[in-house]
Formats: structure tokens, sequence, C-alpha cells
């Protein structure tokens, strides 16, 4: 943890493809967090928040019922029971502490499902910090409860009215922002993507999820999980839930991304399952939907937080070194899923998750232990799955 | 003539007064009548022209541009339809093509270069590409006799600003201030920025970003200028006049007179 630099690329992917304005505030980013991730005290004070303030560490639930479904055993990894609702809060909160050790009293986010957003609002009522949120028109719409929620928590919400008016959009307004007032505002971006060093930065921030998960298991079963399993939007839960794994060679790595109305239709959110020729969205070079002169495509997915044409370039990589695999399930299997988790354990999962879910469901596979990351809870998606089961 | 010599060129014949280097979205609202705004561009004075290829998402651009950019694509710009305009309008001047780094990976950047080159064009700007990503294209526009041209901003530290300054070619695209492309009301400290740049670089430094009134413009060429970029002013006018072409020629001339 010594290091001087933060990967800035994953193999071929990452780097830093942004206007030159921005680029010494990337710079005096990786020195802060170089050397708060090695200070004692921030380390202490951020440890603090996210034990007694946000409820760490999340509990490794072992899910009996949907075990039993599976045929196999299966573990829930709660990121569903921190404070907020979903692991958006240990990357939120990192990044506050962090942009007020840089001095800037003025946070900018994006959010697709809200969560981030929430989070981001949080921390900032936490640390009394400006906070200004993006998020597209058609967001705002499908996940109102969390737009409550930011505005209560005294953020202002920008609603994004640029394109499909979802997550890509309130990124790329969320970066405008941030070219325009770099000198006193941080960006605390929501993903494990963007150009470097946030990748690896929100990897690190994340990467409780894993390193807790990784010791909960062994204690319980006295083994490592066969597969870790987590949805990917841009990546950051499930970059947080394989960092600790992925030395150990033999626990199968799977990310489940979003095939909205199907891989086949063009309609969905998975351009690491997909493949095709890599690009750059949003500062870095990655697994991402496009056409053939590089305009970027519209996603498509019932989950706002899967909505989203690119990925993070960490996963890129895994998924081409071998050492991770990406698949993806649809809308209808992902409301299977949710009502499935609802009625066998009584807990609601948020969308995202569901999708993670159904392929452990679902998808005939040898293991016998299955470790997934129950991202965040489905509070925020009641509306609208509920419209979408005709109830 | 490299492309570099061309640029060159263009800056020596303006004889000691700025450059106006006026920008427009390739293919904006369509092909026709961006051709038409490119000539009323080199008709009302321009020096050099500086000309867009429509992105999907342009997180260096502000509204303007943006949408100018999405209604181009929607009527159906590509590359090729851009190069096209560029292959026009390079009868007439030197043609400066920015476009993001996406599509230059898209088409495979020797064979984006190459492309650009046979239509004329003299420079490239990538407002994504800063120096550390810049290598490889930087390296094709060379060996293509195009500028490959760098972009300084006022939040550069001197450490980049040598560095940046020492790489371009043709001329420093200098970004007046912190933010997107748009329409700015004051003059901001424009000479500071200049001063700044100069100190780093022998190019030739023009300033954009924000410029949209001759007042503006007359002042950025008082502050030691050597050329002066006008975008979103002009776009807008492109895509709320009736008459484009027409309205787009008189603002120039305007632009143009201020910086007699
Ligand atoms: C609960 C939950 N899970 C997953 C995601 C997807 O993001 P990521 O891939 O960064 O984990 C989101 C995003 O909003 C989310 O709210």
């Amino acid at each position: 943890m010594s290091e001087t630099k933060l990967e800035h690329r994953f193999g071929p992917y990452g780097g830093q493809y942004v206007p030159e304005t921005l680029m010494p505030a990337l710079a005096e980013l990786e020195a802060a967090w170089l050397s708060a991730r090695v200070d004692d005290a921030f380390q202490a004070e951020l440890g603090r928040l996210l034990r007694d303030y946000a409820g760490r560490p999340t509990p490794l639930y072992l899910a009996e019922r949907l075990s039993a479904a599976a045929g196999r055993t299966i573990y829930l990894k709660r990121e569903d029971l921190i404070h907020t609702g979903a692991h958006k809060i240990n990357n939120a909160l990192g990044q506050a502490l962090l942009a007020v050790r840089m001095g800037k009293r003025r946070i900018i986010a994006e959010t697709g499902a809200g969560q981030h957003g929430v989070a981001s609002a949080t921390a900032c009522a936490l640390l009394e910090l400006e906070c200004v949120v993006y998020m597209g028109a058609e967001d705002i719409r499908r996940q109102a409860p969390n737009v409550q929620r930011m505005e209560l928590l005294g953020a202002t919400v920008v609603a994004v009215e640029a394109g499909a008016r979802t997550l890509k959009e309130a990124v790329s307004e969320a970066i405008r922002d941030w070219v325009t007032n770099v000198a006193d505002s941080h960006y605390i971006i929501g993903s494990a993507v963007g150009p470097a060093p946030y990748p690896a930065i929100v990897r690190d921030l994340q990467r409780c999820i894993g390193d807790e998960a990784r010791a909960q298991i062994l204690e319980r079963e006295g083994r490592l999980p066969q597969r870790v399993i987590a949805c990917v939007g841009g990546g950051s839960n499930a970059i947080g839930a394989f960092t600790a794994f992925v030395g150990d060679d033999e626990v199968e790595l799977i990310g489940v991304e979003a095939a909205g109305e199907g891989i086949e239709s063009g309609r969905h959110g998975a351009p690491l399952t997909a493949g095709g020729r890599p690009g750059v969205l949003h500062g870095s070079l990655s697994a991402l939907l496009q056409d053939d002169e590089g305009q970027i495509a519209e996603a498509h997915s019932i989950s706002a937080g899967l909505d989203y044409p690119g990925s993070g370039p960490e996963h890129a990589w895994l998924r081409d070194s071998g050492r991770a695999t990406y698949v993806a399930v649809t809308d209808d299997q992902a409301l299977v899923a949710f009502e499935q988790t609802a009625q066998l354990e009584g807990i609601i999962p948020a969308l995202e998750p569901a999708h993670a879910i159904h392929y452990a469901l679902h998808v005939p596979s040898d293991s016998d232990l299955d470790l997934i990351c129950l991202s965040g809870r489905g509070d925020k998606d009641l509306a609208e799955v509920l419209k979408l089961l005709g109830r | 003539m490299s492309g570099a010599e061309r640029i060159a060129a263009a800056f020596s014949g303006c004889k000691g007064r700025a450059a106006l280097m006026p920008y427009m979205m390739g293919g904006f609202p369509d092909l026709e009548t961006s051709l038409a705004i490119g000539n009323g561009y080199a008709d009302g004075g321009a020096d050099l022209l500086e000309l867009g290829v429509p992105f999907s998402d342009p997180l260096a651009d502000g509204p303007v541009i943006q949408s100018a950019g999405s209604a181009a694509l929607a009527s159906g710009a590509t590359l090729d339809v851009v190069l096209s305009v560029a292959l026009e309008l390079s009868q007439r001047l030197p043609v400066v093509l920015m476009c993001y780094s996406n599509a230059i990976l898209a088409r495979g950047t020797e064979r984006f270069v190459g492309e650009i080159a046979s239509a004329g064009v003299s420079g490239l700007i990538v407002p994504d590409l800063p120096l550390e990503e810049a290598p490889a294209t930087a390296e094709s526009c060379a060996a293509a006799g195009i500028a490959f041209i760098g972009v300084a901003a006022p939040t550069s530290t001197d450490q980049r600003l040598a560095a940046i300054g020492e790489a371009t070619q043709g001329f420093l695209y200098t970004v007046a201030v912190a933010g997107t492309t748009g329409e700015r009301g004051e003059e901001s400290n424009y000479s500071e920025v200049i001063a700044r740049v100069r100190k780093h670089t022998s190019a030739q430094v023009a300033l954009g970003f924000g410029i949209s009134t001759p007042q503006q413009a007359s002042a950025a060429a008082d502050a030691g200028a050597d050329g002066v970029i006008i975008g979103s002013r002009l776009v807008r006018e492109a895509s709320e006049s009736s008459s484009p072409a027409e309205d787009c020629q008189l603002l120039v001339e305007q632009f143009a007179q201020a910086l007699r």
C-alpha cells in the first residue's frame, strides 16, 4: 500500500481521456489518495465512520431458502443493510473525507438509481459540504423516492434532459460541472469508471466488501466460495466483491450485466458480455456499447444502476485476462429474482443485484458454494416493479 | 506544403493582426447548409477554419455545441460527411479538425489520419486527448504532415505548459477559462492567460472558449493572442437563423472588423 502511483491502466484499458483543464485535478486527487490511504489518522476516521455511522462490517447471511431453490449453498453479502441501503456509501464517505482533506467543500456527483446520489448527499450532510447531484430526467421519474431523500438531505438535484436522460448523460453533465468548477469542487464519481485515478480509488474504497466477505466465509465454512457473483453497472460493487478473491485462483468471479430486452435485441447494458471493439467514454478506455463511427449507444435496463453503455476498465481487463467471466440477465429475469428473493427470504433486493441472484438461481452450475453481493435494497424500485408486474 | 506550414502561412498572412479562427459543426444543420456556412466564414474574412466532428458525448462542450452535434448526427452526419465539408473548404483556407478521441479509435488511428489528410485537413485538435494519451495520434499526424495541436488550460501547471508548448504543432490552442465551450459575458483575464503560456511556447497562441462578441475578440487580440477562436456564438447563429449562411457571414465580418 505504499506505491507512488495508482494504476492508470489495467492491461490496455483505463487512461485519462479528459480535457486538459482536468488533468491537474486528477494529479492532485491521485496524490491526495496515495497519502490518505497510508495515513493512520485518515484511515481511523474513515474506519470509524464506516463502522459507527454506516454499519460495517455488513453481515454475511446464509440464505437457506434460496440455497434450497438453487440446490447449492448461497451466502448473501448484505450491503443492503448498510446506511442509505447500498454499497455506494463506502465510496461516498471515503471520497467526501478525501475532498475535505483536499480543501474542496463543494461536491459534484451523478446518480442513476439514486443510490450514489443519496450516499453522496448523506456524506455531504454529515461533513458540511455543498452537494450537487446530476440525474437523468428518466431516472428522476423511475427512482423518485431517492430524489426526495437527496433533497431532504440538503442536496441540489439537477435534472439532465440530454439524450436518453439516464446515467450516461448524468455522468457527462457532472464532468462538465467539474471542468467549470474544478478549483473548489471535487467530483465523487459513483462507480469504478472514469479517468484514472478514479477506478483505482473506487476499488480501494469498495474492496471492504470482499475483504470482509472472504474472512466471514472462511470462518463459517472453513473454505473459500466456489463462485463470487455480483452485478455490474459501472462495476463498483463487483470490483469491491472481487478484489479480495482475485489471488484465489480456485474462486470463480462472475459479473452479471443487464441484458435488458435481450443481448440480440441490441437493447441492453452489457458491454462486457457483448464484446466488440473497446472505446472511450467518460475519460477511460473500456468495453463500450457504440456504433461503427464511435458514437456511444444508449443502454437499456430495467434497473437504472445498470443502465450504462460503459464499464469499469479493470473489469474489461479481468475479462480479457480470463480471471473473471461476464454474463447478462434480462429485465424479465431480474423481476423474477426480485420477487423470489422477497418471497423466499423476506429480503427485497434492489433490481441491480436481482440480476446477480437470478444468475445464481437459474443458470446450472457445478458450484456448491456461492457468494452473492447483495449490493442494495429494493425500496427505491417498489413502485416501478409493482407497475411492471401489473399490480 | 505540410499542414503545419499551411497554418503558419495563414498566421503570417495576417501581418501582425490576430487571425480569425471561427468554429463550425460539420454537417450542421445538414451537409449542404454547413458547406454554405463554411463558405460564408471564408467570405466574411476567416483566416483558418475550425471544423467540428459531431460526437454523442462531447465532454468539453456546452449546450450550444452539444445540441448542434446531436442535430448533425440526427440529420445523418458521419465522419465522411464532415470530411467532404473539409475537402471543399480546404480549397479556400486551412481547415483544423476538432474531434473527440473515440471517433479516431473507431476508425483506427492510422486510417483516420490518412483520411483526414486526403480531405485536405491541415491540423487536428482532440479535446479529450491530453499530452499523456496523445503520442500515438501525434506520431501518425506527424507522418502524414498534419499539425497535431496541443491544448493549454488555465489550470495547467507550469510543468505541463512547458511540455504541451514544446510538443504542439501549428499553434497552441489556449483555453481562456476553466469550463466548457459556451458564450460568456465577461472578458476574463486574457492577458494573464496569454502571458503565462507565452513563457512556455514559441508557437502561435490562439485563444478560445467563451469569446462571443467582437469586443471580446478585440480584447483577446489586444491581450496578445495570435489567433482568436469563435465557437458557440457562431454555432448559435447557425441554429437560430433562418438564413444561417448569410447571417454567419455577417457575424464573421463583424469579428474580422474588430480584429483589423
Ligand atoms: C444497489 C446497486 N447495485 C449496483 C449498482 C450498480 O453500480 P456498480 O456496478 O458500480 O456497483 C447500483 C447503482 O446505482 C446500485 O444502486
